[in-house]
């Protein structure tokens, strides 16, 4: 989903970088609330509540419809996408 | 039953496990029941979280029909403490009562029973309480309209005394967090 927004936005898809987090000391280091998170230039593209848990735990997202998901809305992914290209 | 739980066809272990209230439920006293759905689930997964309502719902909907449904939580709550007991009964006061027991597997020993792997992963069984249907709720976890189809057609065929068809689907969801 990600690549596919992003090729969409006219920004290059194996710009992506992926990390994987695989344990809590990575967690904690990286300020990890969950996967999938999504930082575009740095900046988480749904930020987490305050009080949320960080660690190897799943991100819960919600959908514009008011849906639970385990991934973000494709829109508001692809807005973010298209306001950091157009910086 | 095999290392990695049960198969089609094999009979339920056997469990006791406190519900929200901290009183113990056994499976063996739902004896009598003409289908059984045992369900696990947790309070943070977001696949869970997106059939929840539908599998609610199918407690609801068969009700009248003497199905039993048990949904189990198994995760670690050191590590997840919003999977905890005390997270447990928030949720369900939170959201007025569910129409079915919310148990928690502390010992983690009824998932490895069972073999469940994610949240949710779903398990139907026959009068005689032997596994009829293993799997996801429905096809997909982000459309409400699946209405936890697969669960319901393995129910109707159990109520019916037929064999479901399919009678096994791969579990869709986060993995259960071990200790």
């Amino acid at each position: 989903m990600l690549r596919e927004e992003m090729e969409a936005a006219g920004l290059d898809p194996e710009s992506v970088v992926v990390t994987e987090i695989e344990t809590e000391g990575d967690a904690e280091r990286t300020d990890f609330p969950g996967s999938p998170t999504i930082r575009i230039d740095g900046s988480e593209l749904q930020p987490p509540s305050g009080d949320a848990p960080r660690g190897l735990t799943c991100r819960v997202y919600r959908r514009r419809d008011g849906r639970i998901s385990p991934l973000p809305d494709p829109q508001d992914l692809r807005e973010a996408l298209e306001k950091a290209r157009d910086r | 039953m095999t290392e990695n739980g049960i198969e089609i066809g094999d009979p339920a272990p056997s469990f006791e496990l406190p519900n929200v209230d901290g009183e113990a439920q056994s499976l063996g006293e739902l004896g009598g029941a003409p289908a059984t759905v045992v369900y696990w689930t947790c309070n943070h997964c977001p696949y869970a979280l997106a059939w929840h309502d539908r599998l609610l719902d199918v407690a609801r909907d068969y009700a009248d029909r003497d199905v039993r449904v048990l949904a189990v939580n198994s995760n670690d709550a050191e590590r997840y403490p919003q999977d905890g007991p005390q997270a447990m009964r928030e949720r369900v006061e939170a959201e007025g009562g569910w129409p079915h027991p919310y148990l928690f597997d502390e010992s983690q020993d009824i998932a490895r029973a069972f073999g469940a792997e994610r949240t949710p992963d779903v398990f139907v069984f026959d009068p005689d309480l032997q596994l009829r249907y293993r799997g996801a709720p429905d096809a997909d976890y982000e459309d409400p309209a699946q209405n936890a189809a697969w669960l319901r057609e393995a129910l109707d065929a159990v109520l019916e005394g037929s064999d479901p068809d399919p009678a096994e689907t791969a579990p869709v969801g986060c993995t259960i967090k071990w200790k």
